[in-house]
């Protein structure tokens, strides 16, 4: 039972970081239909970012909650102006090209980011100063640290702030308007520039805070490392249902528990035949079978033919 | 429609000319100079390949900086071979750790009439490019690929100067069951053929000694969080875990076991042996063990020396197989000077015949071409620094060869 | 492409006179791109090859039927398995090609309908999720299939496998003919020159028959294409099973001429390629995605020569040659993106429809 809990624990923690990237999937997705490729890898220029300057404060003695805040915020405005940038240049000029062209330039785009990020930061691995020591929280037998429920936390209350937001606000519903139909919305008096343009700053500022919460959680970074976390964090945002806001979160934690189960039982429960290394088997099978009951994911609402 | 179609197919043949016309003008012309008597300085290339790019390329990287470090300390060092001053020159290549890109990268290495080449990294790149190089006659040595069939394929070229499975696993296996005195453990590789190899090698001898394997988990070389894993672990309480697999996977495993409150001590092979892995582990590396073929770097004539002279230059600390790409170009190049040549079919002969003191230990090939059994060392953290604390020799060893 | 019919049917002399001439260079082409850029580039053309039939495939799926798949690698992969388990020392069985290539060419055209089975009700990005998981699971099976029975061979791959031979003319041995040394590069080039030139020719007819049509309604609108009296639902299979069993052969060729298979050559990445050559040389065109097949496989090499050019211009590298060489190569998507949205060479059909979205 206490490593049930434990792996529960493990999965949401994970699950959060998943759904962090998500989130800036679904947004993009929601407003322009497009799988933003890139998206992985601008959290990886976030957590580098975010490693630097970390490295450099540390260095020069400033006390911890400081060097976090100017670590993320260097993090968040790096990534901020890229993802309005790569939006201006590479996806703005293709918004009525065939479907699958934005698709490229995404990729494109993807590559030209890693490998910027491999001339700037070199191709080793990059290991983040332990800004505070893990404080071991044990809650009837199982381990926590201080930072996991951080960012859980953290998590949750980015996407409580986000679904308030796009309730709520005129720029929400803005968004809501372009997401249904971005002519009519045009026509009614939205501008859709500004809001694609707004997306692209919440959705950028999210995958920064992600990339500071990876850095911090695992302790190191990589050029490469946003395509497997994108990777995740798209199945995460497709399990949920894309495009929509809650299911984003629902599916990261989900797809975090499930990996986490599956590593630890599956070995058990086929009796050593099958072991930890078909996790990702078991959570693309799990996918598989959500969108067989529920083709358009767990939340998401039946939408027209995109296609 | 007929014009049409055509003009498209002729500007798409102009097009395919105009990226071949933009590639023939770059590459130098095929130098012959290894073969022409006429000249002075007799210049040699050697071939350098691994990944550059990709997920890789930092262990790529560093396997090229070897063989840099090589050629550049083999020019100051004015050496002469069958009477003529020789010049060397390094042509790397990208293999992108991908096998079909290996195949092209190799053929280009012979186009440019390298003496012989040191790569590939990954046994998926070196085995399907050993057929090329060795039809072309010209010797490749591995620095870093484990896998068993490399060197079993009947090519008389192939050579690799890192231990293979069948070396390292066991002596961890008796290291544990005979100094740490365990009776039980947990495995976990990284899925990757050097990683679940030496698992294997592993797992095989330590059942022989009746020690009980608890858990065999594996992850993958991509992956950072380990938690779901380690807590079955935690579960199943063995008094050791064994790591197949690489620093970026081994540091923060070992951080996260910590997190979770693990008693258990943490082993692995030389591919966490890294001073990258007490730099990514922080104050959680703290006593984790590992091994790594040859004696203590002090204790060795190259090896210290090696490694601040690779800072110097590069500024950044040995990832892993560099010292292993110097040493394989020091191979070939004793080779040479034996043989008076640096004709690969002249001096090809010689390479097998290797006895040689590298920075990784002595380096001498069986007649597979895999290297011979040496002494390997098994090393502790201690304070941020890798301490040592047993050499196994290969009469200890012996044992080794026979299973399998 | 009815123009390339009636250019076969016209009996223009001088029509055929060019397409001989074409003939003729093609089959010298390995000997002069030897003698001109090196034998490397005559693998690389070997690969390019390779690259057409998958992107042909791929095409079928994605151009045709308007499925878009992320996990086209997969069906490489089991056809190049295939090939590799039933003609290597792994389990000692050798059968002989004529045999092991068409049965790899089924077995990915089952793994096809596998695929399409389940992801019949999904559409557009949801299919694409799908079948990208499905290119990962079959990765992750190859990858781990060596316990607790050793079927695969796990991540150490198949070695040895046995090449393309007929009796005991193996194309692995250099063969010197009439003056001319003919290495195995030279000879998989003709190989699969044959099979790529049959891949075209295959998609062509598909293209306008019949099924092919059908293909191009449900792509447009499924709805209404099923409203029509076309079963979508066998349509659909039969995209998934036609374009699976092309990587299949594809596969096959490609486990016989490396000699050798492992998960390493299978990745999402090398999907997402095959998915670029097919989008970047104009989706639907089988022209466009020969095109593009061509320039994607050669594009990468052709910027390795940056390293030397950079020395040569400026006496030192300045940026680090791999580096610059991917940066090159993502730019260069890009930039072809947004100066051709519709791919280099798209296919006249599309061409109108972006011509009546533009003015509309």
């Amino acid at each position: 039972m206490e490593i049930f809990a434990q792996q529960l624990v493990n999965g949401l923690v994970l699950g959060s970081i998943y759904a962090l990237v998500a989130l800036g999937y679904t947004m993009v997705y929601g407003i322009l239909g497009l799988i933003n490729f890139a998206h992985g890898d601008i959290t990886m220029i976030g957590a580098l970012v975010a490693l630097t300057v970390a490295q450099l404060l540390a260095a020069a003695g400033l006390p911890v909650p400081a060097v976090l805040i100017l670590a993320g915020g260097a993090a968040i405005m790096v990534c901020v102006c890229l993802g309005v940038f790569i939006e201006r240049v590479a996806y703005r000029p293709l918004r009525r090209a065939p479907r699958l062209a934005p698709l490229i330039t995404a990729i494109g785009v993807s590559i030209l980011l890693q490998y910027s990020a491999a001339l700037i930061w070199g191709k080793q691995y990059l290991s983040m100063p332990e800004l505070v020591t893990p404080t071991r929280i044990n809650i009837a037998g199982v381990q926590l640290t201080g930072l996991q429920v951080a960012i859980f936390l953290l998590a949750c209350a980015i996407m409580a702030g986000l679904l308030w937001f796009i309730k709520s606000s005129r720029m929400g519903r803005a968004m809501r308007a372009t997401e249904q139909n971005p002519d009519i919305a045009g026509l009614m008096g939205v501008n859709i520039n500004t809001v694609i343009t707004f997306t692209f700053i919440l959705g950028s500022a999210i995958a920064a805070v992600a990339g500071l919460m990876v850095v911090l959680y695992y302790g190191i970074g990589h050029y490469f490392m946003g395509f497997m976390l994108g990777l995740k964090a798209f199945t995460a945002a497709v399990l949920g249902g894309i495009g929509n806001v809650a299911g984003a979160v629902l599916g990261g934690l989900l797809l975090g528990v499930i990996e986490s189960l599956a590593s630890g039982y599956i070995g058990d429960i086929t009796g050593g035949v099958l072991g930890s290394n078909y996790r990702d088997v078991f959570a693309f099978l799990v996918l598989i079978l959500v969108l067989v009951l529920r083709p358009s994911g767990l939340m998401g609402q039946h939408s027209g033919d995109r296609a | 429609m007929h014009n049409f179609s055509l003009r498209h197919a002729a500007l798409a043949l102009l097009l395919a000319a105009v990226v071949a016309g933009c590639s023939k003008e770059a590459p130098p012309p095929a130098s012959k100079a290894a073969t022409i008597k006429t000249p002075e300085v007799l210049s040699v290339k050697i071939g350098s390949a691994s990944p550059l790019t990709g997920p890789q390329a930092h262990i790529g990287i560093d396997i090229r900086n070897g063989v840099q470090l090589a050629i550049e300390d083999a020019n100051a060092a004015n050496i002469e071979i069958g009477g003529r001053k020789a010049k060397f020159e390094m042509v790397a290549e990208d293999d992108e750790a991908n096998p079909t890109k290996a195949t092209t990268v190799a053929q280009k290495l012979v186009d440019a009439r390298v003496a012989a080449v040191v790569g590939h990294f990954n046994s998926g790149a070196s085995i399907p490019a050993s057929k090329i190089y060795s039809d072309a006659g010209i010797p490749q040595i591995s620095p870093s690929s484990t896998n068993p069939k490399y060197t079993q394929q009947g090519f008389k070229t192939t050579f690799r100067v890192v231990a293979h499975d069948d070396q390292q696993g066991p002596t961890l296996a008796r290291f544990a069951a005979a100094t740490l005195k365990i009776t039980s453990v947990a495995i976990i590789d990284d899925s990757t053929a050097y990683g679940q190899g030496l698992a294997d090698a592993f797992e095989n001898t330590v059942k022989t000694m009746g020690i009980e394997v608890l858990a065999r988990e594996h992850t993958t070389d991509k992956d950072t969080d380990f938690k779901a894993i380690l807590t079955k672990i935690k579960g199943k309480k063995p008094d050791l875990i064994m790591f197949g697999g690489i620093d970026p996977q081994a540091a923060p495993m070992m951080r996260q076991l910590k997190e979770l409150g693990i008693k258990a001590k943490f082993i692995g092979g030389d591919g966490m042996q890294t001073p990258n892995f007490i730099k990514l582990a922080g104050n959680a590396a703290d006593g984790a063990m590992a091994s790594i073929p040859g004696l203590p770097k002090d204790q060795m004539p190259g090896g210290r020396s090696f490694l601040e002279k690779y800072k110097a230059k590069f500024n950044q600390e040995v990832e892993l197989f560099a010292p292993m790409g110097y040493d394989a170009v020091m191979v070939i190049i004793e080779a040479m000077k034996r043989a008076g040549s640096a004709d690969p079919e002249k001096f090809l002969p010689e390479v097998g015949k290797t006895n040689y003191q590298g920075v990784i230990g002595p380096i001498a090939f069986d007649d597979k071409g895999d290297l011979q059994n040496g002494p390997i060392t098994i090393y502790v953290v201690k304070g941020g620094k890798w301490v040592p604390l047993e050499t196994v020799k290969p009469s200890d060893a012996g044992g080794a060869a026979a299973k399998k | 492409m009815r123009n390339f019919l009636s250019m076969l049917q016209a009996r223009n002399h001088w029509r055929w006179i060019a397409w001989g001439g074409l003939a003729l260079l093609l089959l010298a082409a390995p000997f002069l791109i030897e003698a001109l850029l090196g034998r490397a580039w005559v693998r690389i053309a070997d690969v390019a090859l390779l690259f057409i039939m998958l992107a042909l495939g791929l095409n079928i799926v994605v151009g045709f039927a308007g499925l878009l798949d992320l996990g086209y690698i997969a069906f490489f992969a089991v056809g190049a398995y295939s090939y590799a388990l039933l003609a290597s020392p792994q389990f000692d069985l050798h059968w002989p090609f004529m045999v092991v290539l068409p049965l790899s060419a089924a077995v990915a055209a089952v793994f096809g309908i596998l695929l399409g089975a389940p992801t019949l009700r999904l559409r557009g990005d949801y299919l694409a999720i799908v079948t990208l998981g499905f290119g990962e699971i079959i990765r992750v099976f190859l990858n781990n299939l060596n316990r607790p029975v050793n079927i695969t061979n796990g991540p150490q791959g198949i070695t040895l496998i046995d090449p393309l031979q007929v009796g005991g003319f193996s194309l692995a041995q250099t063969h010197t003919f009439a003056g001319l040394t003919i290495a195995p590069v030279h000879s998989y080039f003709f190989v699969f020159l044959v099979c790529a030139v049959l891949s075209i020719l295959i998609s062509l007819r598909l293209e306008n028959s019949r099924i092919g049509r059908a293909w191009a309604a449900i792509r447009d609108d499924e709805l209404a294409a099923a409203s029509t009296g076309i079963n979508t639902r066998n349509l659909k299979l039969l995209a998934f099973a036609m374009g699976a069993t092309f990587g299949g052969v594809a596969g096959g060729l490609f486990s016989s001429f490396q000699g050798f298979v492992s998960p390493e050559s299978f990745h999402l990445l090398d999907s997402i390629m095959v998915l670029c050559m097919v989008v970047l040389g104009g989706m639907g065109n089988v022209a466009g995605v020969v095109l593009g097949a061509v320039l994607l496989t050669m594009l990468p090499e052709a910027l390795r020569y940056i390293g030397p050019l950079q020395q040569k211009l400026f006496d030192e590298v300045l940026v680090d040659p791999s580096d610059l060489r991917m940066l090159l190569f993502g730019l260069a998507l890009v930039l072809m993106m947004l100066f051709r949205p519709e791919g280099l060479w798209p296919s006249r059909r599309r061409r109108a429809v972006e011509k009546s979205h533009a003015a509309g």
